[in-house]
């Protein structure tokens, strides 16, 4: 066995991971202390009469030109609607190119193509913040030779601002697009409102390539990402289907346990004293979230209380909330349906921002710092309040962190919400099978038979108690799913390291190995 | 006096939940062995109501079972329920005294040595069982509640069944007076429109107004705005604190009467106001130091 390592919330780890490079073990939250320079893209010029214009992407790819080994980004605004990434890789392909890293920020099942690149060694490396669908479950399987690596919204940006994730060529999906390549996100067919997480690719990648199906008159307004980032437009029939982009789940939860979760979330938050003049706030779209947010609206409108604003992936209602005064401003780095588009085009108080000013924890000041709450999901959480994101109760990858630990490390009190038990399995367990955030960051677990506060937080417990909740230690809620449940095995998984998940600091807080199949 | 604002019906044939009927902490969970559950289920559903009591945890619910009727599955039912400890049991479609003496009777029957007595929950829900409302009230000790089932009477009078419910006023009228002259709680109908909160705000108000002591609920979704409109308002303890330093003012003072704001301070309003202070104080509502 390789030499190994353990980091500091006791996760044994290798010294050097092949593919990957050497280790370096997560400290603690706050404890890594930059010492670089900052990444700078290659120096350009156009003359008067350049075009950028180009025909179609092969003639991209000859001119950059692209090459064997490089790495290729993609923002993933338009979620399960995306063409893009397949466009670009179908291309890749045709011209024989391999040994590419796709280092694209979010992957969905509408991706299944990239299985097929990977097999033929089009693409070995795969660099991303979310994985679902059949990309997820062929990395899961040990697709690749080289672990995929799982960063956090701001840890990409982090790492594409100090160089360590390197961009080749950024190929940036974008809605409406000038032909001097002046990119938005608010206009044409595929409108999918904040183009953030494509800040740090244009910003910082040697080549940047728009495509566009929606081309405007120069100059195009708004302007999201400038011409003077932009090398290439390329012109296509399509560059997504609304329907996936649009995403499904930013309606309120009907279920009945998912809502009394969501009212005992809001509780928590009043609780702790934060519904006050001034309040921020983020949530994410799933319907037991969103459903928080609507008690905490209710609350925030008995009180009369105007808060300062909402961050994050931004909904319809969100952009209500603002709309009717609750908020004074929304911080939106990726929209989840037309009505967050609409708002970003209209309302001066509905601020686009990249994901780097979103949540990089490497810059002088990101937006997650200001938060008072933020209301988190989880596939499972242990004792030491540690959360998986990554890896479903089969041990097949099923998401990642997105902007999941670095809200958590940002705000003054990040509130997981979980059900107790999900189908017929507990979610509380010693130790969570891979560790995506970590505890000394996560303040609160809302449950539908109570709520645990963290040991760290002795003057939330004092209050919650005051106010009346239901305060249980986390043991205890443990033990009570698992008197309804049993106490279920614990997966078991291949050697092989298939993922590394970065913290948002760039250390490694845990690995994923190959999926294997239960006994 | 118990506290029931609310009584959820569970389908005693979900097992999801069966398992989840505690999380709303409605004062009472009704797992349902009757209207929820299809005739070729009912011995499946009897057995997993049977473990649903022995092994989950309803919390500070009550736990009260809905039983089929005397004429269909009742007695099966009793003799696999009332041995696993519920706290009460619903008993549906109760047309006269005799339905629940015969009901207390196989209950006694079924109940193990050391057992706390099982309560009974006399469901009205036919034109005959308001006529018999009274008789019904006062038959058996075990008997802590009416309550009324609007939908099955109305269908019966022939009427339509509207929010407003003007057409079961008698039938409320009838249940109220009744439970209240036998001195035991009565219980309103459900709101039926889970997607209404309004029409449920109304009608919950209404009910406590008439003088419901809490409500059927279908929907786990409507538990705590049941429970916001029958606790106690500020405005209500303060009154009933008032009444009561009215009272030990004038009992300081030696005088036999008392009065609040010029109006006379008599039993049943001393009685109105000590319910209200013992409901604030068992919700958590009362002041400091009280």
């Amino acid at each position: 066995m390789d030499k190994t390592i353990t980091n500091s919330i006791g996760r044994l780890l290798p010294e050097t991971i092949e593919g990957y490079g050497k280790v370096a073990p997560f400290a603690g939250a706050f404890a890594t202390v930059p010492e670089m320079k900052r990444q700078a893209p290659l120096v350009k010029r156009m003359l008067p009469d350049g075009t950028k214009r180009m025909q179609n992407l092969e003639e991209v790819f000859r001119l950059i030109p692209v090459s064997d080994g490089m790495t290729l980004s993609f923002h993933h605004h338009l979620r399960n609607g995306d063409g893009v990434v397949n466009m670009v890789m179908e291309t890749a392909s045709r011209l024989g190119l391999k040994n590419l890293t796709v280092a694209l920020s979010s992957v969905f099942p509408v991706h299944e193509p990239l299985v097929e690149h990977m097999k033929n060694g089009v693409v070995t490396g795969f660099d991303s913040n979310y994985m679902s669908g059949p990309v997820a479950q062929a990395i899961s399987r040990g697709v690749l030779a080289k672990p995929a690596i799982l960063r956090t919204h701001g840890g990409r940006a982090r790492a594409i601002e100090c160089g360590q994730l390197k961009i080749d060529v950024a190929f940036i999906a974008a809605p409406a697009a000038d032909e001097y390549g002046n990119l938005n996100g608010v206009s044409g067919p595929a409108a999918c409102g904040s183009l953030g997480y494509a800040f740090p690719d244009a910003e910082y990648a040697d080549h940047v390539v728009a495509i566009t199906d929606h081309l405007e008159p120069y100059p195009l307004s708004p302007i999201s990402i400038p011409q003077t980032r932009v090398d290439y437009v390329v012109t296509v029939e399509c560059i997504g289907d609304p329907k996936g982009i649009v995403s499904g789940t930013t309606r309120i939860t009907r279920d009945p346990v998912g809502l009394k979760i969501a009212e005992n979330t809001a509780r928590v938050i009043q609780a702790a004293g934060l519904i006050q003049e001034g309040f921020s706030f983020q949530t994410g779209a799933g319907g037991a979230t969103l459903a928080a947010a609507h008690f905490v609206r209710k609350m925030m409108e008995e009180k009369g209380v105007v808060g300062s604003f909402a961050l994050g992936g931004i909904t319809g209602y969100m952009v209500d909330m603002l709309e009717k005064g609750l908020f004074r401003k929304l911080i939106d780095v990726q929209g989840f349906d037309l009505e967050a588009v609409r708002s970003l085009a209209a309302n001066p108080n509905h601020l686009e921002v990249g994901a780097g000013f979103y949540a990089s924890p490497f810059n002088n000041g990101c937006a997650v710092n200001q938060l008072d709450a933020v209301v988190l999901g989880a596939t499972e959480i242990d004792t030491d309040f540690n959360v998986n994101v990554v890896t479903g109760s089969d041990g097949m990858i099923m998401g990642g962190s997105g902007g999941h630990s670095d809200a958590a490390a940002g705000a003054k009190v990040t509130i997981v919400v979980a059900n107790l038990l999900r189908g017929r399995l507990p979610i509380i367990m010693d130790r969570v099978l891979t560790a995506t955030t970590p505890g000394e960051t996560v303040d609160v677990l809302v449950t539908e038979r109570g709520v645990a506060v963290n040991p760290r937080r002795g003057d939330l417990k004092e209050r919650f108690t005051a106010a009346g909740l239901n305060v249980k230690e986390v043991q205890e809620l443990k033990d009570l799913a698992e008197r309804l449940a049993g106490i279920p095995e614990p997966i078991t998984t291949e050697d092989k390291i298939v993922a590394v998940v970065e913290y948002r600091d760039g250390t490694v807080i845990d690995v994923v190995r190959q999926f294997q199949v239960q006994p | 006096m118990e506290l029931r604002r609310s009584l959820l019906f569970i389908p005693g044939n979900n097992p999801a939940m069966l398992q989840n009927g505690g999380v709303f902490e409605a004062d009472a969970v009704i797992l349902d062995l009757e209207d929820a559950v299809a005739p070729q289920e009912k011995d499946a559903a009897r057995l997993l109501v049977a473990e649903a009591l022995k092994t989950v945890d309803y919390g500070a619910s009550e736990k009260v079972v809905r039983i089929n009727p005397l004429d269909t599955f009742a007695a099966e039912d009793i003799i696999t329920i009332v041995p696993c400890c519920p706290d009460a049991l619903l008993v549906p479609k109760v047309e006269c005294a005799e339905d629940i003496t015969r009901v207390a009777q196989m209950v006694a029957r079924a109940e193990q040595p050391g057992q706390k007595p099982v309560k009974l929950i006399a469901l009205l829900e036919t034109p005959r069982g308001i006529a018999e409302a009274y008789a019904v009230a006062k038959a058996d000790p075990r008997l802590v509640a009416l309550a009324l089932g609007a939908e099955d009477y109305t269908a019966s009078l022939g009427a339509k069944r509207t929010k407003e419910g003007t057409e079961i006023f008698n039938a409320r009228a009838a249940v109220l007076n009744s439970a209240a002259a036998a001195g035991i709680q009565a219980i309103d109908t459900p709101f039926t429109d889970a997607n209404d909160p309004e029409g449920l705000v109304a009608d919950t108000l209404l009910a406590k107004k008439l003088g419901f002591k809490g409500k059927l609920s279908i929907n786990p979704r409507q538990i705590s705005e049941i429970h916001r409109m029958f606790n106690p308002t500020a405005e209500e303890i303060d009154w009933a604190y008032r009444v009561i330093s009215a009272i030990r003012r004038a009992e300081a003072e030696g005088s036999g009467v008392a009065s609040l704001d010029g109006k006379m301070v008599d039993a049943p309003i001393v009685n109105r106001a000590e319910r209200t202070l013992y409901l604030a104080r068992i919700l958590g509502l009362a002041k400091e130091g009280e």
